[in-house]
């Protein structure tokens, strides 16, 4: 409930700058949409992705960027972390009778990245109508895993790097490239890089798990019932992460005065 | 001459300065180094996929393709429209400029001195690290040398002055901030269509033809594609000789251009407070 008061507030409090806000908005849609023309224009010229056709690689686009979208938009709170502890107001998070993580979470809402999101929608409903998919209701449950596991890895990510912050006591521009450099990796199906770095992303950080394997399930390119599942292994990557989220908390020294 | 040297000064000073400040945030490079290094090897891998996957020649080689990578990755600060000075945001929004304009200095050329200043202490920082590491990369991933004496010169010169105007382009997202007041609609509107037609996003050789022909009339790719090319030897000599006067050109127009818009803006100009 306290979620949804932080996030009115934030929604009107961006509203204020309302001509920077459309115009955000609108570039926030513009960002992944020079990336999907990319894509495009490589499929117009090369026609297919080895094993892959352009409607595969959209589905696969757009299931990756929306959950991109969503932990952007909602856990953007832990993006900026490293400000919290710069500043020493962190110590104002703790002495409050509330969890530490709904409260970084509601710091900051970002509603101009409703771009990206849009952008995906409308991917999406693309991609479906353009491949062949035999639908039934498992795999619609498949599309919808796919899309909230990969969220949740993605907010596991920004958890980490802002949990990193109580030692480092700096932002980690590092972790971008787990973020970004995550997103614009996964928006192919992962099988098409080499494979140690296909193991790192299946294995360590599960993005294979909300991608190429359940795409295969979805699209009817293999049968194996267990693959639909896979996208759970996403949730699973949340538990170390917020591990390591309260190990920091307790480690945590004021760096304020 | 000295008398020319005395007008230059303080443009040379805020050159100066602005270039040591910037040389100081060595582990910001690090870290840009990594990513850097990462995106060019995804990008790679994307291409050489799409590569392998088709029967029909690509319009570029993947030595040559992988060379434009690996520079785009290195020179990334030279050719991205996005890399900007927040303080120079800070000073338009907060009304601080009022300080800027009170020196006896053009603020257009000081301005310009102080990004050109940015943009080559972050390459400098950057580009020899990716630079060597991409030289000895296992094949296809390895960045080949250039295709000549002439090829590397006639990239250098393309570069700088590809640095050039980039820099006169991404004034226009300053001068804009004093219409907006607020700098991130108009950065990611500039940021992002510079990125996709100076062909950061996938290599202009790449697009289809039509949209080709439409860039190769646009700024933005003389500061990254052109030189990139230039480096394999997929754009010969003359041809590269002729962009570089395709620079001096658009590099004339786009000062004359950002002057006139300045001046405009600072005539509307208001500043509150005391």
């Amino acid at each position: 409930m306290l979620y949804f008061r932080y996030v009115r507030m934030v929604f009107r409090c961006q509203l204020q700058y309302r001509a920077s806000f459309w115009m955000t908005l609108l570039a926030q849609m513009l960002v992944p949409f020079s990336v999907l023309a990319g894509l495009l224009m490589l499929f117009h010229r090369f026609k297919r992705l080895g094993d892959w056709s352009v409607a595969d690689v959209l589905l696969c686009f757009a299931a990756i960027h929306m959950a991109f979208a969503l932990s952007e938009c909602f856990a953007r709170g832990f993006d900026q972390f490293s400000q919290l502890v710069i500043q020493g107001e962190f110590d104002r998070i703790l002495v409050r009778p509330r969890g530490t993580v709904l409260q970084v979470l509601g710091a900051r809402v970002e509603f101009s990245r409703f771009g990206r999101l849009l952008l995906s929608v409308l991917v999406l409903g693309a991609a479906i109508r353009l491949a062949d998919i035999p639908w039934t209701a498992l795999r619609v449950l498949t599309l919808f895993l796919m899309i909230t596991g990969g969220a949740a890895i993605f907010i596991g990510i920004f958890m980490l790097a802002a949990a990193l912050c109580f030692w480092t006591l700096q932002g980690l521009e590092v972790a971008n490239i787990f973020t970004d450099g995550g997103r614009e990796m996964a928006q192919y199906p992962l099988d098409i890089y080499r494979t140690e770095v296909m193991r790192i992303f299946t294995f360590i950080i599960p993005f294979g798990t909300v991608n190429y394997l359940p795409l295969r399930y979805l699209l009817g390119l293999s049968s194996q019932t267990w693959l639909a599942a896979t996208p759970l292994a996403g949730f699973l990557f949340l538990l170390p992460c917020i591990l390591v989220w309260r190990a920091g908390v307790r480690h945590y020294q004021s760096a304020g005065s | 001459m000295s008398h020319l040297a005395a007008l230059l000064m303080p443009y040379r000073a805020a050159f100066r300065i602005r270039l040591q400040q910037n040389l100081q945030y060595r582990i910001a490079a690090l870290a840009g180094i990594a990513t850097q290094f990462f995106w060019g090897f995804m990008l790679i891998m994307v291409l050489e996929a799409f590569y392998r996957g088709s029967d029909a020649a690509p319009p570029m080689s993947m030595p040559q393709t992988a060379a434009y990578i690996w520079l785009q990755q290195a020179f990334l600060v030279f050719v991205a429209l996005w890399y900007r000075d927040s303080e120079i945001f800070r000073l338009i929004t907060t009304g601080q400029v009022a300080y800027e304009l009170c020196r006896p200095t053009d603020l257009y050329l000081f301005w310009q001195a102080r990004l050109l200043a940015q943009r080559l202490a972050g390459a400098l920082l950057r580009c020899l690290p990716i630079l060597l590491v991409a030289l000895v990369m296992p094949r296809p991933y390895r960045l080949t040398l250039p295709a000549g004496p002439a090829a590397f010169g006639l990239f250098v010169l393309t570069l700088l002055t590809g640095l050039l105007v980039n820099v006169s382009i991404s004034m226009f997202i300053y001068i804009l901030t004093f219409v907006t007041l607020s700098p991130t609609g108009s950065m990611l509107l500039i940021g992002v269509a510079g990125e996709l037609f100076a062909g950061l996003i996938i290599p202009l050789p790449l697009m289809p033809e039509w949209l080709q022909r439409i860039l190769y009339c646009l700024p933005f790719r003389l500061a990254a594609d052109l030189p990139f090319r230039v480096w394999s030897g997929h754009i010969p000599a003359a041809q590269a000789l002729a962009g570089w006067g395709q620079q001096i050109a658009w590099l004339v127009i786009l000062v004359v251009l950002g002057r006139l818009a300045m001046r405009r803006a600072l005539t509307r100009l208001v500043i509150q407070g005391g």
